[in-house]
């Protein structure tokens, strides 16, 4: 038996507002606790919540990036359920007349393939408060910081086939926000949150098989080992002859499993209605075009563009847009030093090497752009050699300066000048007769290949840092008047 | 001193014949010794009043003319207070002093009108006889046998008691206008949006809004001046230019249209509150004014709709008091079904648990569109027969409520009969229209009240229409027994 996954994604983005969606109160993230809550998210009797136009902003311009339907009139609704973290009773949500309609976007899959991934819609929500059972001993703590801060739940259709699609549709997602600067799409901090909605069916099969509803996940990784250890469970169960329960799970990332949250028992009954205190918000076109003329260039543009501009493949277009940070710093290393294909090398190669190795974000990189392609200016100018290079750019990830300063202190700068160069050749030429003679007495098509021997002996006497294009010219001429 | 209305204190203020400071006081005298009577207040703040009426004599000796100067006035306690308790009636808000002021209340004191306190009212705004209140309930100055109305009885009652000048209230379905008839006083219930919400705890946020109670139509119009603000803290708050509502106080009627809505007229009205609207009507023709039947066709599914989406709101609005944050927590609970549980059983009243009942019915899974999406369509239907209808007319005229104040326990068995109190208030709220009652005769030496209803934002024309009947009749002269 052939099993097909199939799932679905909600993703919870926190929007980057200055202040919450229906108060004042700011967003920032690592207040000291209920710093930041003020009477309207501590639900006081008699406040009232007036929706902030940064949120809507914000999430037309997500709408517009994926292809959406933006809904000109949408509806804040309540919905009703008691938590000590929901101060009001009920969270100010979108049910029936959603912000963002349905829409499309495509994935890229590691194997070149392309999937289109259907968007069902995205609302504008409200964010609850936290609870805290760590610190307190047969108590628990609330922090409302994070109550009222904005929030749009994307909800994809159920179009994806495996963990790995799923997980490059939250990529997409997480490129997409972050390009648009709506959110930072940090993970860690509970920017961007992601629930999965996974059930199994046999291939070929038409009919969708009971899902389950995996909570919370709040990394890629998690995200796919919850998918595929969630279908694995499925499969065993029906396999065995049983059958899957519609029901809400938690992934326990340190036992790798899934485990089952609420019951169906007791599943809530939301009594969703329109929220009196907040009118209808209607858009009109020209609120909504003026945004759209304000939206920067998206990811599948950008890696577009890189193709036909620095004529790079789409693979490292691709690889290099994924994420805006690192695109900004290709493009101004492109631009800089005029050497497109050498900056694409040198990003994702070796400067996504050193960040992966040391852990460091690229905002936190030692040097820049500019001085990166001040490296590449050197190679190009013929300063250093590409060798020389990699050892300028350690310098450079160790926070020794410019490309410039490091090649002088460390004394790096290649020899071009020919009255140097023809007297390291003279010695090697006079250290090494028996090879000489060689040469000399060598047909002329195995001439090339026996060249190598003397430049690595001329390029070993000079540290690496003989010129070896000129150093080949005397070579050649040297050996010639053998 | 106390049996004059504001427009003529302010007159006795601006010209140094008193101080605030002695009106204060004055009334702050007639509290202490009379309130025992009517339990129309909850919270007197002699200390705050007294500063505010110094700070606003220092104004009035600067030369400032501002009409409500000095003006000792109450605020029902359902609109927050800085720093002073704001209970709403209820055992669950019996602890709560607020951290901020409702912007009416800012409005008052920007004004420099003097707040004497808090008054009663029925719990969280729900009842039509000030029954429900956890701190028992207020007895009509017209006869302390008979309740004063609900849910703004305290602040009728102690308006009519001339325990203060006016009175800030609320309105969700009759709460102002009918408590104004049953005292014999002026009660304006504003268009939705024309007063802000912020600060007024919520019972039903779509139906809510502030208005007051006075003795006169000049002192409503005076006092709504300040009241009525545009707010960016109300979303629901319409930003429409303010008013003078004084300055068509003195527009003749020759000419106006009154419709008389036929369905207003019919069984359950007594027969003597109808005579006494009859007779008004007759007045307003010896005015100048004509009048013509109208039919508002969906008058008898007001009362259904409004006894859905009201509770409906309610559920929602009073979620928020779960022992968590403030308000009243029950002792040693268990665990948090056991706070939830016991905190709210032990904080609400009676009839609070009631709507929150009801209105978690109708919008739960299986019910929603029988229930409140049905209601919903009634409401646009109730509200485009006035829109129907002010096509043809300028004001709407009826009575306020069927019959005069009642006596106390004579509805609370049987709360049909008692939401039927509001039979005929409660479709303007429903369509977001301005209403006022006024007094109009005398039934079993208790007062009648007639309502006008009034077109969207047309509270000027409709005060004068107030205003008018009150040169030719002196029904709002005359104060209740054992006051003067």
């Amino acid at each position: 038996m052939e099993w097909e996954i199939v799932i679905g994604l909600e993703i919870h983005v926190q929007l980057a507002t200055q202040s919450k969606i229906f108060s004042g109160a700011s967003t920032a993230f690592g207040a000291d606790a209920n710093t930041q809550a003020c009477a309207i998210d501590l639900a006081m009797p008699g406040t009232l919540p007036v929706a902030n136009e940064e949120a809507f902003r914000y999430a037309v311009m997500f709408g517009l990036a994926m292809n959406s339907e933006i809904g000109q009139r949408s509806v804040f609704e309540r919905k009703n359920y008691f938590y000590p973290d929901l101060p009001k009773g009920y969270q100010t949500t979108q049910l029936e007349e959603p912000i963002v309609g349905p829409g499309v976007i495509d994935i890229e899959l590691a194997n070149g393939e392309t999937r289109s991934v259907r968007l069902h819609h995205a609302h504008l929500e409200e964010d609850a408060g936290k609870s805290l059972h760590e610190d307190y001993q047969g108590m628990s703590g609330i922090d409302l910081n994070r109550a009222g801060t904005p929030l749009i739940e994307i909800v994809s259709e159920p179009d994806m086939r495996s963990a790995e699609e799923a997980v490059a549709y939250l990529k997409k997602i997480h490129s997409i926000i972050t390009y648009l600067g709506i959110s930072d799409g940090e993970m860690s901090q509970g920017s961007m949150r992601c629930d999965a909605n996974v059930s199994v069916r046999l291939k070929g099969e038409e009919k969708l098989g009971n899902r389950c509803e995996i909570k919370n996940i709040n990394s890629f990784k998690f995200v796919e080992k919850a998918i595929n250890v969630e279908a694995e469970r499925q499969i065993e169960i029906i396999e065995d002859g049983g059958s899957i329960a519609q029901e809400t799970r938690l992934y326990d990332a340190d036992k790798n499993e899934t485990r089952s949250m609420r019951s169906k028992e007791v599943a809530n009954d939301y009594r969703y209605f329109p929220c009196p205190d907040l009118l209808p918000v209607m858009l009109d076109d020209d609120y909504i075009a003026a945004i759209k003329s304000t939206l920067p260039e998206l990811p599948d543009a950008k890696r577009d563009r890189f193709v036909s501009e620095y004529e790079l493949s789409a693979y490292d277009a691709g690889v290099l847009t994924t994420d805006r940070a690192t695109a900004d710093f290709f493009e101004t290393t492109a631009r800089e030093s005029g050497e497109p294909k050498l900056a694409a090398n040198w990003v994702m190669v070796d400067l996504a090497g050193y960040l992966n190795k040391t852990d460091t974000a690229l905002k936190d990189c030692p040097f820049n752009a500019e001085q990166l392609a001040g490296l590449i200016r050197r190679i190009k100018d013929g300063t250093i050699s590409g060798k020389i290079a990699k050892q300028v750019f350690e310098g450079m990830c160790n926070a020794e300066g410019n490309a410039d300063t490091i090649i002088e202190a460390r004394g790096l700068k290649q020899v071009s000048d020919t009255g140097a160069l023809e007297k390291m050749v003279d010695e090697v030429i006079a250290n090494n007769q028996a090879q000489v003679q060689n040469y000399v007495n060598a047909d002329e098509a195995k001439r090339p290949k026996m060249l190598g021997f003397f430049v690595g002996q001329i390029m070993k006497a000079s540290k690496g840092q003989a010129n070896p294009q000129a150093v080949n010219e005397i070579l050649l001429k040297k050996l010639n008047e053998q | 001193m106390h049996t004059k209305t504001i427009a003529q204190l302010g007159k006795a203020l601006r010209s140094k014949e008193i101080t605030s400071v002695e009106l204060t006081q004055h009334y702050l005298d007639r509290i202490a010794e009379l309130d025992s009577r009517y339990n129309s207040f909850i919270t007197v703040t002699p200390e705050i009043a007294l500063a505010q009426a110094k700070a606003a004599d220092e104004r009035l000796a600067n030369g400032d003319t501002s009409p409500l100067c000095g003006i000792p006035i109450a605020h029902k306690d359902i609109f927050c207070t800085q720093g002073v308790r704001t209970s709403c009636a209820s055992k669950m808000l019996d602890n709560f002093i607020a951290p901020y002021d409702a912007t009416i209340v800012e409005n008052y004191q920007r004004a420099g009108a003097v707040m004497l306190g808090k008054t009663n009212m029925d719990e969280f705004a729900m009842g039509s006889s000030n029954e429900t209140s956890y701190y028992g309930p207020v007895k009509n100055p017209w006869n302390t046998n008979c309740v004063p109305g609900g849910s703004s009885g305290g602040s009728a009652a102690a308006v009519a008691a001339l325990l203060a000048p006016a009175a800030t209230a609320s309105d969700t379905g009759g709460s102002i206008r009918q408590p104004a008839a049953l005292c014999g006083l002026t009660g304006i219930k504003p268009t939705y949006g024309r007063v802000s919400r912020w600060g007024m705890i919520a019972f039903a946020s779509s139906l809510d809004q502030a208005g007051t109670l006075t003795r006169t139509a000049e002192d409503a119009a005076l006092m709504l001046n300040t009241m009525a603000s545009f707010d960016a803290k109300d979303s629901t708050c319409v930003d429409q230019p303010l008013e003078d509502y004084t300055t068509t106080l003195g527009d003749s009627l020759a000419g106006l249209t009154i419709g008389i809505p036929e369905e207003y007229f019919g069984e359950g009205l007594h027969p003597d509150t109808a005579k006494a609207v009859q007779a008004a009507i007759k007045t307003y023709e010896s005015l100048g004014a004509k009048t013509r039947s109208i039919s508002l066709p969906h008058t008898d599914l007001a009362v259904p709709a409004y006894y859905v989406i009201a509770p409906a709101e309610c559920s929602a609005n009073l979620s928020r008091f779960d022992g968590v944050r403030y308000g009243h927590r029950c002792d040693e609970p268990k665990d948090l079904a056991d706070l939830y549980k016991r905190s709210r059983s032990e904080g609400f009243g009676d009839e609070v648990k009631r709507r929150i009942l009801v209105g978690t019915y109708a919008l739960s899974a299986g019910y929603y569109d029988a229930y409140y999406n049905k209601a919903q369509q009634v409401r646009r239907l109730i509200k485009q027969d006035f829109v129907d209808a002010f096509k043809d007319v300028d004001v709407i005229l009826g009575p306020t409520s069927p019959s005069p104040a009642f006596e106390f326990g004579a509805k609370t068995q049987d709360p049909v009969a008692m939401y039927l109190e509001d039979i005929y208030t409660i479709a303007t709220n429903l369509a977001g229209l301005p209403g006022l009652s006024i007094p109009c005769g005398m039934v079993d030496d208790k007062p009648v009240g007639l309502q006008l209803i009034g077109n969207y934002f047309a509270e000027g024309k409709l005060l004068n229409v107030a205003h008018q009947f009150q040169l030719a009749t002196d029904f709002h002269q005359q104060l209740a027994p054992a006051t003067a």
